[in-house]
């Protein structure tokens, strides 16, 4: 069934009885050329890609829970393509355009809004620091463009220019970035995927990846068997266990990140704003709601919630940048589980075990990636060659040292990223 | 979340600065090769469930926790000092 | 309408108060709600997407309609609860999310448009043409949505947080919360009772029931008062518990009463972290509605709802009241509406045995189908056996049963359990260590059953702490029992609410069902179900029922959906208190500061410190003059820089040595006593964490100094290598950064204003470069070291930090009669970059030895933390970026920290980068700019030209790639 305007029109007028389910619930079939073990955003992007761009149908999506349950449904929103180093800039890059034409494609309204987003800097290095990130985004031919503090007065004068702790030097926006609305995303890909043939397979829990001789040849389920010629781990906050099936130790510890969301309230935060001097970005949902984020809990964790010293250091940091959201009220805290790499980047590549491929390792930034993800990992998958975007998220990077993605400069101390 | 200092009793989590996986006190030698030099700083169990972490008690004594805690359930089962598991 | 009688109101203290601009009167002990109930306000709310009028539903923080805005200005205060406001003199409330006002609002429009609106609408539309989202779909939504506004400019309100500890923590002081209270602090414990309401009590408050002989509410007061007299027992009203965190940590805010927070300097709200040994969950339970067609208009309300207000508040909602409810719970509000005056119209008993002795309209195995009335309900449609009727009513009662309030109990991931004999989830045993549930929270729900199972809970507590329990004898009470028949939605057509705030239908649900929205988490994030400021707290229940409904599962199969912190909205001023302006981090003043302030010079910050820019003298209106004027001050004359920010950790024992090789890339053991050496210690994954002197001051006494940056970061990193790694070696060190405050000294006049100070010969045979030792100053005792950050003959003289400022004051007036003076960072910006030393700027985290050109400074002698990772390929690698100088060579002369580089000719494109600029200074004695960046292979490209593209500021131009040291490249100035 194809949305548009004049379909809604047309139900509401005859009683809303003509919808139908948006992607097909399937049962596992014996044997798929593909089979995607995670049904969380890039595992449900990589299947709709595998179908729409290789012509690959003949694949399961295995998801142990509801799809779209992970990441995708409990993330800030964000969107963009600020990185500055190699690797990370053309991956993002290429993610962003694929989010600009996501609507039209998908013909699913993810709500994708370019509202810019402006991280603040908040001394004469992080100025230096910040020209080097927009040199790098503009070099990869995305936009960039230095804020003074005369011109954020004007774009975002709720911000506290006086008084806060660690000044405002300007700001570096990047006007393509924005934010979408999470959970249409998956729901936008499963439906894709689901309408070309893909089967979609909730509550079914991969509980052993099937090996002979260096080969994948398929999965066991909570569901029986599933053969299968090619299989993708794409399971970010759990990958170190599906890899453990595989006998593989991955470059994961897994840690949780709190995001928190306050009672709707009229528009008064239009761009995406991202503190300098300690961890925190917010915006403001279409309900109404301010979304905002910090840093990690910093302990590895699975319990996908967090503590309190963390959500006090988010306020305050809140409080301190933008004071007037002070009477706005923290309505639901939440916390989601990051595959937290020593470098603060992602890996897509194959394994040493032939037909097994691995995406993993998003940190968090792994929402705005989803596009971009699938869009690689089914190019590999497909092709048996990394795509051009994604070929330096190389597994080998840490042990060789080649191309390492340190954005954040702190080492190989998976948390600090 | 609250964590017993072996010298300083329980405090507040605050108090301590996290640096991951216990393994960070089995140093291998400058020879071990580059496969257990990528296991030792890379490469992660990274369990579901019981492991041993390091924490830091940087705004008390400075002493070096190894932590037996669940990353499930945030359950700390036992502390000692690093300086006492790693002799 | 104002019933007779006291209730719990003080009516000799009348309190005026203003809606919508308008004067009323309360009194004392009114909520707002009550207030404006009381003045016949019906319509106090607009619903979130169809804009439909309501009215006050509920009693407690669960209220989904009555959301007002609290004042106007700086600090108002959208998205109050009515129903949570305590009335206080002068309070000003304004309606919300209605325009031009809440009687009538334009946009409920949108009610008629409602078939379009339905369950994720916007997901299938506002999709062509591409450009119209972000421009015209998307603010228009977004200007539609929302509920009450900020204020765009911040106010200083005062919050406060605090740590408590207590045994135990009870959460909910009702008759379970009160007795678990009583009987632990009987006991000895130290028990926190939190009660979020004004008042303990809890149903006891609002129902007409005795306990001993005695009104609820006045035995409620006899207990508070002999728990208010103990001294073991903190007794907080207005207090909820809003979170459960690990290891018994309790979040919870207290509001403060209004005529505290209205005395000076008092807090609004304070934010509590309480440490529990134990805690009770004792919070009560929460009534659920009936979805039924209309079931939303103003003058519906809870059952329990009106007998509060009715019992409590002595205030009706309606003078012809009907009341539908599926268990005792209608008979019970009839009961108490003739008590107290009030025309019952009718009496709805979902169930059809259900019998009624109490003289009204009475319609057993009915249900109400539909209502009427607009802007405040008029009528109502009874269905019974197939027949239909119209009865008229202005408020009608609902009561589908009661959830036990367990959201606490599930904060760290546990699910609650179906319990069929209450129709209802209760709270799974264990699923918050040291929490226990008790009354009605865990589905108790007879007032007698409520006290027995607070003593229970108690006492296994006690138990549990080892505490000896006490003799506590149990007040006699009601014990009826609790039986309803499941009704969760009438059958029929129209819209019939369960989220009332996000106006979420019954057949929103189904439709989403029918979408494959058939997961619970899937119908919620698809009809946004209990997404609204009540969390869902009054509608969850019943929508998951509708939805195990429409998919045949059962309710339990079906599962709830997660149920997060906080238990109720927290402003973000009070969860961030302390962290408006200068509160969110620390500040670190050297022990020159006030001197520094008084001389003129702008602060910045280094990290938590802060050090000057530049000391400005009469004349000088650019920063630019006051830092050449520095710069050439010190390559003149003398000048003298604060340096005390840097790290200093002193590190003894005769271990010393030997711990500090295996930290330094370099070797100490071998430093003669009285000499400095440079030093750089990497990370374990080989690159550079950071740079640093370390001075031998004994045969076992060092000092290592840190920058400014990683002074934390290497303490921490020292510690542990020596407790992993060292522990055997006899080795102490601490960091005394803030024990010593030190001065550079720096320029060819350093050395005689030194002498003549310290009174001692400090010639290159004395003192020569790179040296280091004891002095004083007059009996002061210092340390002088021979060291050079700004490529002159330098100085840095350290003395306990309680002389800083006099020696500051010293140094100042013996370096101005040599024509020298301060300097700040920018001057000793310039003049590092001029002889290539590096900052974290370059260090900046991803570099190697080898990138900076110190290879040589590795020791191939020994093993150090970051050696064998260093040697990695891709760290040795030719091709990686490497440290040069720069100096502009094209018509534009300017250099751009964060520029990157290409080669003269390639387009400035990603795949032609070169390199990067990192630090940039105009150089007075070369006379232009002058720059450090990494280039690859930039040492073999010495000479060669390079192209600076800074897109940003549109910046272009060549530059030669030269050595990193571009003034006094021998070293001559220096070393003396």
């Amino acid at each position: 069934m194809r949305f548009s305007g004049l379909r809604v029109i047309k139900e509401g007028l005859t009683g809303n009885k003509g919808w139908s389910a948006h992607w097909r619930d399937a049962s596992p079939k014996d044997a798929y050329d593909v089979v995607i073990i995670g049904g969380g955003g890039h595992g449900l992007s990589t299947a709709y890609y595998l179908a729409k761009e290789h012509g690959i149908t003949n694949v399961a999506v295995l998801e142990k829970g509801y799809l779209g349950g992970g990441n995708v449904g409990r993330n800030t929103t964000i969107v963009r393509a600020n990185y500055f180093l190699p690797g990370n800039s053309e991956f993002y890059s290429h993610s962003l355009k694929l989010w600009e034409g996501l609507e039209e494609d998908l013909n699913y309204n993810v709500m994708h809004s370019q509202r810019g987003q402006i991280v603040l800097f908040h001394s004469d290095g992080q100025r230096d620091a910040a020209i080097r990130r927009g040199n790098a985004m503009r070099n990869q031919g995305d936009d960039a463009e230095l804020l003074s503090v005369a011109q954020l007065k004007r774009m975002v004068p709720y911000l506290d220019y006086d008084q806060a702790r660690f000044p405002i030097y300007g700001g570096l926006l990047q006007r393509r970035a924005g934010t979408a609305r999470h959970d249409a995303v998956a729901w936008g890909y499963a439906r894709g995927a689901s309408d070309r043939g893909v089967d979609l397979i909730q509550n079914c829990e991969v509980t052993g990846i099937d090996v002979e001789n260096g080969h994948v040849t398929g999965v066991q389920t909570s569901r029986g068997a599933i053969l299968a010629k090619k299989v993708a781990l794409i399971t970010a906050g759990r990958s170190s266990q599906t890899a453990a099936m595989a006998g593989m130790r991955l470059p994961i510890e897994s840690h949780v990140l709190q995001a928190f969301v306050t009672e709707g309230l009229k528009p008064c935060i239009d761009h995406v704003i991202s503190f300098g001097m300690g961890h925190f970005y917010i915006s403001q949902s279409d309900k109404g709601g301010l979304v905002f984020g910090g840093d990690l809990d910093m302990y590895a964790s699975y319990a996908a919630r967090g503590n309190l010293p963390l959500v006090e250091h988010v306020m305050e940091a809140g409080m301190t940048l933008m004071p007037m959201i002070g009477q706005a009220k923290v309505l639901r805290s939440w916390g989601g589980i990051m595959d937290m790499s020593p470098d603060g980047s992602p890996i897509i590549d194959k394994t040493h075990i032939d037909g097994l491929y691995l995406n993993c390792g998003w940190c968090y930034g792994g929402f705005k990636a989803v596009p971009g993800s699938g869009h690689c990992m089914a190019h590999l998958v497909a092709t048996g060659t990394p795509h051009k975007a994604a070929a330096r998220l190389r597994l080998d990077r840490f042990k060789t040292g080649f191309g390492l993605m340190d954005e954040e400069g702190t080492g190989a101390q998976h948390n600090l990223h | 979340m609250r964590i017993t200092c072996p010298i300083c009793g329980e405090r507040d989590r605050r108090e301590f600065y996290y640096s991951g996986h216990a393994m960070a006190l089995d140093r291998p030698t400058e020879d071990a090769g580059s496969d257990a030099w990528d296991d030792y700083l890379h490469n992660r169990d990274n369990t579901c469930g019981e492991m041993q972490d390091l924490w830091y008690h940087e705004m008390g004594c400075g002493a070096w926790v190894v932590v037996t805690r669940n990353t499930a359930t945030h359950e700390v089962i036992a502390t000692k000092l690093a300086e006492e598991a790693a002799s | 309408m104002r019933l007779e009688g006291q209730g719990l109101l003080d009516r000799s203290r009348r309190i005026g108060f203003s809606y919508d601009g308008r004067r009323y009167l309360g009194f004392s002990g009114d909520t707002l709600a009550s207030a404006l109930l009381a003045n016949d306000i019906k319509v106090v709310g607009r619903s979130f997407k169809y804009h439909r009028p309501r009215g006050v539903f509920s009693a407690g923080s669960e209220e989904p309609n009555a959301l007002v805005t609290l004042g106007h200005g700086p600090g108002q205060e959208p998205n109050a609860r009515a129903t949570m406001v305590e009335l206080a003199e002068g309070l000003e409330a304004y309606s919300q999310n209605c325009w031009p006002n809440v009687d009538f609002d334009v946009m409920s429009v949108n009610d008629l448009f409602a078939p379009f609106l339905g369950a994720g609408f916007y997901y299938k539309t506002f999709m062509w043409p591409k450009a119209f989202w972000e421009r015209i779909y998307e603010p228009v939504i977004r200007r539609a949505a929302g509920l009450g506004a900020l204020s765009p400019e911040a106010a200083r309100q005062k919050y406060d947080k605090a740590y408590t500890f207590c045994d135990l923590l009870v959460v909910g002081a009702g008759p379970a919360g009160l007795m678990a209270a009583l009987s632990a602090a009987e006991a000895g414990a130290d028990v926190i009772l939190a009660e979020e309401d004004t008042r303990v009590g809890g149903r006891l408050n609002a129902e007409r029931e005795e306990v001993e002989d005695q009104s609820g509410s006045a035995w409620v007061q006899k207990i508070f008062k002999r728990l208010c007299e103990m001294p073991n027992v903190r007794a907080m009203t207005r207090t909820a518990v809003v979170g459960a965190y690990d290891q018994g940590t309790y979040g919870a805010l207290e509001r403060m009463a209004p005529e505290v927070a209205a005395r000076s300097g008092a807090p609004k709200a304070t934010f509590w972290r309480i440490v529990a040994r134990r805690s009770i969950l004792a919070a009560g339970a929460l009534e659920r509605p009936i979805a039924f067609q209309n079931n939303d208009r103003p003058g519906i309300m809870m059952a329990g709802a009106l007998r509060a207000y009715v019992n409590r508040w002595r205030v009706c909602p309606g003078q012809r009241v009907a009341v539908f409810a599926n268990s005792d719970a209608g008979h019970r509000t009839v009961a108490d509406l003739q008590a107290a005056g009030v025309h019952v119209a009718a009496l709805i008993d979902v169930r059809p045995e259900a019998e009624c002795t109490l003289g009204i309209p009475f319609y057993p195995g009915a249900q109400v189908s539909n209502t009427e009335g607009r802007r405040a309900l008029e009528a109502i449609t009874i269905k019974q056996d197939g027949d239909v009727e119209k009865i008229q009513a202005d408020c009608l009662a609902m009561s589908g049963g009661w959830n036990p309030s367990l959201h606490l109990s599930c904060h760290m991931g546990g699910r609650p359990v179906w319990d069929e004999r209450i129709v209802a989830f209760v709270p799974a045993d264990g699923t918050i260590p040291g929490m226990t549930v008790a009354g009605a929270a865990k589905g108790v729900f007879s007032t007698a059953g409520c006290l027995q199972s607070g003593v229970e809970a108690a006492q296994a507590v006690l138990d549990d702490l080892g505490i000896k329990r006490a003799k506590v004898s149990l007040p006699k009470a009601e014990d009826g029992s609790y039986e309803i028949t499941p009704l969760w939605s009438v059958p029929g057509k129209g819209r019939a609410w369960l989220d009332f705030q996000n106006d979420v239908t019954v057949k929103d649900v189904t439709q989403a069902a029918t979408e494959n929205f058939r997961s619970v988490e899937h119908m919620k994030r698809y009809t946004t179900q209990g997404m609204a400021p009540d969390q869902g707290k009054n509608s969850n229940i019943a929508a998951l029922a509708v939805l195990a409904d429409s998919t045949g599962q059962g309710i339990p199969e079906t599962g709830t959906t997660t149920y997060r912190p906080p238990f109720i909205p927290v402003p973000i001023a009070a969860l961030g208190a302390g962290g408006q302006g200068k509160g969110f981090a620390p500040e670190r003043f050297t022990t020159s500061h006030d001197r520094t302030i008084a001389l003129g010079a702008p602060m910045i910050e280094a990290g938590l410190w802060y050090r000057p820019s530049y000391f400005p003298q009469v004349g000088e209106t650019h920063w630019r003059q006051s830092c050449d004027r520095e710069v050439r001050m010190v390559r003149d004359a003398v000048g003298v820089c604060d340096v005390s920010t840097l790290g200093k950790i002193d590190v003894q024992g005769p271990d010393a040595g030997a711990f500090l090789d295996f930290v330094y890339t370099g070797m100490m053991s071998t430093l003669k006593e009285g000499r400095v050496k440079y030093g750089l210690m990497l990370r374990e994954d080989g690159h550079v964490m950071d740079d640093g002197t370390c001075a031998r001051l004994g045969p076992d006494h060092f000092l290592v100094t840190t920058t400014t940056a990683a002074a934390g970061q290497v303490m921490r990193h020292l510690d542990f290598v020596q407790q992993a790694f060292c522990a055997k070696m006899a080795v102490r060190f601490v960091s005394v950064s803030e024990q010593w405050a030190q001065f550079a000294v720096a320029g060819p006049k350093s050395r005689t204003l030194l002498e003549d100070m310290l009174g001692q010969k400090l010639d290159d045979t004395t003192w020569p470069f790179m040296a280091c030792g004891h002095v004083s100053i007059g009996d002061v005792p210092a340390r002088l070291f021979r060291i050079s950050f700004s490529g002159e003959l330098a100085y840095e003289l350290a003395v306990p930090a309680r002389y800083g400022a006099a020696l500051f004051d010293a140094l100042l007036s013996r370096a101005e009669a040599l024509e020298g003076g301060p300097y700040g960072m920018e001057a000793l910006n310039v003049m590092r970059i001029e002889k290539g030393f590096i900052t974290h700027a370059e260090i900046h985290g991803r570099v190697t030895a080898l990138d900076i050109g110190m290879q040589g400074m590795m020791s191939r002698k020994k093993d150090f933390i970051g050696k064998t990772m260093a040697a990695r390929p891709g760290l040795v690698d030719e091709a990686r970026e490497q440290m040069v100088g720069l100096k502009p060579i094209g018509t534009v002369k300017q250099l751009i920290s964060g520029a990157h580089l290409f080669n003269p000719d390639a387009e400035a494109q990603s795949e032609n980068d070169q390199g990067y600029i990192t630090s940039v200074g105009f150089s007075p004695e070369l006379g232009h700019m002058i720059g450090l960046g990494f280039l690859k292979n930039g040492r073999a490209r010495l000479g060669e030209q390079v192209r600076m593209v800074e897109h940003l500021n549109g910046i272009s131009t060549l530059c030669e790639v030269v050595d990193p040291v571009q003034f006094d490249a021998k070293g001559g100035r220096m070393r003396g």
